[in-house]
């Protein structure tokens, strides 16, 4: 007689007030396949950890943005957020979808050069641009997107110097009736430094004041605050057209669209209650149709900043259990070969994490640590899954946006990516760092290198 | 190592502790080893009927095992003064 | 949809009903139910829907015929319709009524689905007008469709708070995001209140007008397209120490009915909902919440002469009910709570295969 295949032995008590198991399996059914390539062929040849990045999904998201946005306002430019995701594969799958591209640092701003894009297409925004910064970027024809004062003064003096003429937007900020309002980048609406800027900068021979710009927050769930904002715009560029007979090219609303992840401490699923790309494109372009700038000739172009809503759903973590063990209190934790390290949107999101194999229909509550020798490396507080065992398999989802810029090296070293194109085929797009990465940027004083192995 | 007197558990994996009124939810190893306790076997013994039994190794059976008579013991299952013992 | 009558006269229809915690903050699942019982038109099959095992309607196979188990709302509207999909693989429901807040976004998203696949109909209010009548933003409706709402305004901060009491009167009401309400004379005690009530439930916190009358409340029916098919009202007469409505009475209040049918027909609400007023000693009526479902005495309408729960089966079967003007003043009804004895075993069906 064969032997049966082994689960692990469970009890769960019943008690009430604890929900149900019946249709749960849903979050729980296994995903063997992403893209048609099977995990476990994935993890075989690229190991564990490895963050797996879909082409496909990016294109779809890409195209169903453009065509929310699109198919409402006759002008529509998209700029794709580098701090999002700037592995190049990935930059250079939105440029060529015809994504601009925008960049808050001057690291970024070299990537997306290397990345063939033409100076006159990036925007550079962001509170920190030094002085060879701006000079570089003016001189490449890039839009400078001012954030504070102290910058518009300093590029009117590299301007005056250097005998050169600047591109320019405002960033502003505004009360939009959304919670955090984001008052630290850019200058205020309501109170009077937004004009006071643009005053100042029309009086600027050599700047040229071509957009304006905000960027309301970040997974906004209200796509209504978005049409406050372009009213806002709106309003202001309009102002700017009646005192000085200027016309504002265009308005930047930035990003902040949500994802389908679930944030901590939301009682429904995310992906139940954001709104579509369609409801945000309603909002911006409803709210500036309104506005009388004349001929569709004269309407500003909208850009648009959005990183996570374009490429989380594209990105998936798949890891494998370490241990399992039983905590003080009773609990079930099981630790797994990825943690804050690799996930650190595990601080604000409940990611959905599904077993890459099959299972029975029991499941338990437990807490999912990372590896990290480190008591702040809990990657869910509490989920339930099937009963793992160590060895297991599982991929997280949604964890494109911000997960490969944001990775801490910290105890481990950062895992393979790859990324599986339309046709189902696999590519490296960054190798796994080893101890060689780390130590060929560090340098050991002679007098210590003598000491070595005595 | 004894189980305690009148435990039932049903074909759907539902166990019933009259003693206490808790009520619990197994799967099909729990219910093979609470068989094989209510048979009086003890911890040796069910590990090596349940290694004839199921496709896995030792290391793993006796690991889970250890835990399983562990919740037992704790909901008060298994006698508590010998839920440890070997 | 037009269903034929069986031999008795009556139609038969399935009709899913959520909400069975008959417990003492009771949810309006059964007095739905039994309000279907009452139907002489249909000869009602209903399957109940429930999240816990130990939901007393679950074990009342009097007025309930089957029971489900279905996933908590937090499990998401994937999680639901796959659960909805196998249901209505075993049997043919051919409407929904959810009654419990926290599900009724979900089921508002997937009722279209719900419809073309699953030929389950229901009939809910758009997620946008559901959203409009949120506590935070109610007096804003009551703004747009003529009735007065108590002034509030949603703070984050002490120094949004600090704001907010500068341009108030008191006395004035500091709530908490989901319970507990304290009235305050004074900025010292609006001040406490706050802390107090943040601690206790995070922020924001509401800073609402205090509204001082005689609570009072609807219960309305909505075609969706501007009429008020039914409505009565009820003052509550002993309250629970969990609020609840322990006993109450259909009162005689023309004013009242004229503001709610207004309202309903102003919204173009569309479905059931329980209308909460204050009324002041002056006679003004203030709106202080909107629930959008049936409330949980939504059965005294029904000894009132006015059948809710049926007029919505036959609403969202698409056909027209007759408008309900009339209602019987000072009926009342009392709750009251009993044991029901289960065999083990009917748990242990519910809580492992998660039927009964």
């Amino acid at each position: 007689m064969s032997k049966r295949t082994y689960e692990r032995p469970y009890l769960r008590k019943l008690n009430a007030g604890l929900g149900n198991k019946f249709g749960t399996r849903h979050s729980q059914l296994p995903v063997t396949e992403i893209d048609g390539v099977p995990v476990a062929s994935i993890m075989e040849e690229y190991g564990s950890p490895c963050f797996v990045l879909s082409e496909q999904t990016i294109r779809q998201t890409y195209r169903n943005a453009v065509r929310a946005f699109g198919t409402r306002y006759p002008k529509v430019q998209m700029a794709w957020s580098y701090k999002t995701n700037y592995l190049n594969a990935v930059c250079r799958i939105f440029h060529e979808e015809g994504s601009w591209a925008e960049v808050v640092s001057i690291f970024e701003y070299r990537k997306a050069l290397g990345n063939g894009v033409p100076g006159n297409q990036i925007i550079f925004n962001g509170p920190d641009k030094s002085a060879d910064d701006l000079r570089f970027a003016v001189q490449n024809g890039s839009l400078i997107h001012m954030d504070h004062l102290d910058e518009l003064y300093q590029l009117s003096e590299i301007l005056a110097t250097e005998d050169l003429k600047a591109r320019v937007a405002l960033r502003i900020n505004m009360d939009t009736g959304v919670y955090p309002l984001w008052d630290r980048f850019g200058f205020n609406y309501e109170n009077g430094s937004a004009w006071t800027a643009v005053t100042k900068v029309m009086a600027q021979p050599r700047m040229q004041l071509v957009g304006l710009h905000c960027h309301i927050g970040t997974y906004m769930l209200s796509a209504q605050a978005y049409a406050v904002a372009a009213n806002k715009l709106c309003d202001l560029a309009l102002e700017i057209r009646n005192q000085y007979q200027h016309r504002i090219e265009y308005l930047d609303l930035g990003g902040g669209f949500a994802s389908g992840n679930t944030l901590k401490g939301s009682y429904l699923q995310g992906s139940d209650v954001i709104p579509t790309m369609d409801d945000y494109a309603e909002a911006i372009s409803g709210a500036i149709l309104q506005h009388p700038f004349g001929m569709s000739g004269e309407l500003p172009t909208l850009f648009l900043e959005s990183g996570r809503a374009l490429i989380d759903d594209a990105g998936y973590l798949l890891g494998t259990v370490l241990a399992l063990k039983r905590l003080g209190d009773g609990r079930r934790a099981t630790i797994m070969d990825f943690g804050v390290n690799l996930l650190f949107t595990s601080f604000w999101y409940e990611h959905r994490i599904s077993p890459a194999q099959d299972y029975s229909s029991h499941h338990e509550d437990m807490v999912l640590y990372g590896p990290l020798c480190m008591n702040i490396d809990v990657v869910r507080e509490n989920v339930s899954l099937p009963l793992l065992q160590k060895g297991d398999r599982v991929v997280v989802h949604r964890v494109g946006a911000y997960n490969m810029t944001q990775w801490m090296q910290f105890i481990q070293m950062r895992p393979n990516v790859v990324l599986i194109d339309t046709r189902g085929q696999v590519h490296l797009i960054r190798r796994k760092e080893d101890v060689q990465t780390l130590n060929s940027q560090e340098l050991t004083p002679a007098y210590l290198e003598a000491n070595k192995g005595s | 190592m004894k189980i305690s007197q009148n435990i039932a558990i049903s074909e759907n994996g539902f166990l019933f502790n009259p003693a206490t009124g808790d009520s619990f939810s197994t799967n099909d190893t729990g219910k093979e080893i609470v068989r094989l306790l209510q048979e009086g076997k003890n911890q040796a013994q069910i590990l090596d009927a349940m290694e004839g039994l199921f496709a896995t190794d030792r290391a793993s059976l006796e690991k889970d095992l250890a835990d399983f008579l562990y919740m037992l013991g704790n909901y008060r299952i298994l006698d508590a003064n010998t839920a440890q013992s070997r | 949809m037009v269903l034929t009558p069986n031999a008795s006269g009556r139609i038969p229809c399935t009709v899913a009903v959520s909400g069975l915690n008959n417990v003492d903050s009771p949810g309006p699942g059964m007095p739905v139910i039994r309000s279907l019982r009452q139907s002489q038109r249909y000869d009602f099959r209903i399957v109940g829907l429930s999240y816990d095992s130990l939901e007393p309607g679950l074990y009342m196979h009097d007025l309930v015929d089957k029971s489900y188990q279905v996933p908590l709302p937090s499990a998401g509207t994937g999680a639901l319709m796959e659960r909805l999909r196998y249901l209505q693989s075993v049997e043919k429901i051919d409407v929904l009524i959810p009654n419990f807040d926290a599900e009724l976004h979900n089921f508002i998203r997937l009722a279209p689905a719900l419809e073309s696949e699953l030929g389950i109909r229901t009939f809910l209010p758009s997620l946008q007008e559901f959203d409009a009548r949120h506590k935070a933003v109610l007096h804003e409706y009551g703004q747009m469709h003529g009735v007065k709402v108590p002034v509030s305004s949603t703070v984050f901060t002490i120094n949004e708070f600090h704001r907010a009491l500068e341009v108030s009167v008191y006395p004035l009401v500091v709530k908490g995001k989901y319970y507990d309400a304290q009235i305050a004379h004074s900025a010292d005690e609006a001040l406490s209140a706050f802390y107090k009530i943040s601690a206790k439930w995070g922020l924001p916190v509401l800073v609402q007008q205090y509204v001082r009358g005689t609570e009072v409340n609807v219960t309305a029916l909505g075609d969706g397209a501007g009429q008020c098919i039914g409505a009565v009202p009820m003052r509550k007469l002993y309250i629970t120490d969990k609020g609840k409505a322990w006993a109450g009475v259909s009162i005689e209040d023309p004013e009242l009915m004229r503001l709610s049918a207004e309202l309903v027909a102003s919204a173009r609400w569309r479905g059931p909902c329980e209308l909460e007023y204050m009324r002041t000693e002056e006679g003004e009526y203030y709106l202080m919440e909107m629930n959008p479902r049936f409330p949980a005495w939504v059965y005294l309408a029904v000894g009132c002469g006015q059948n809710h729960p049926e007029a919505l089966v036959d609403l969202a079967l698409g056909q027209k009910p007759q408008a309900m003007n009339d209602y019987e003043v000072g009926k009342m009804f009392i709750r009251y709570s009993q044991d029901l004895v289960v065999p083990m075993q009917e748990f242990e069906k519910i809580s492992t295969l998660g039927e009964l």
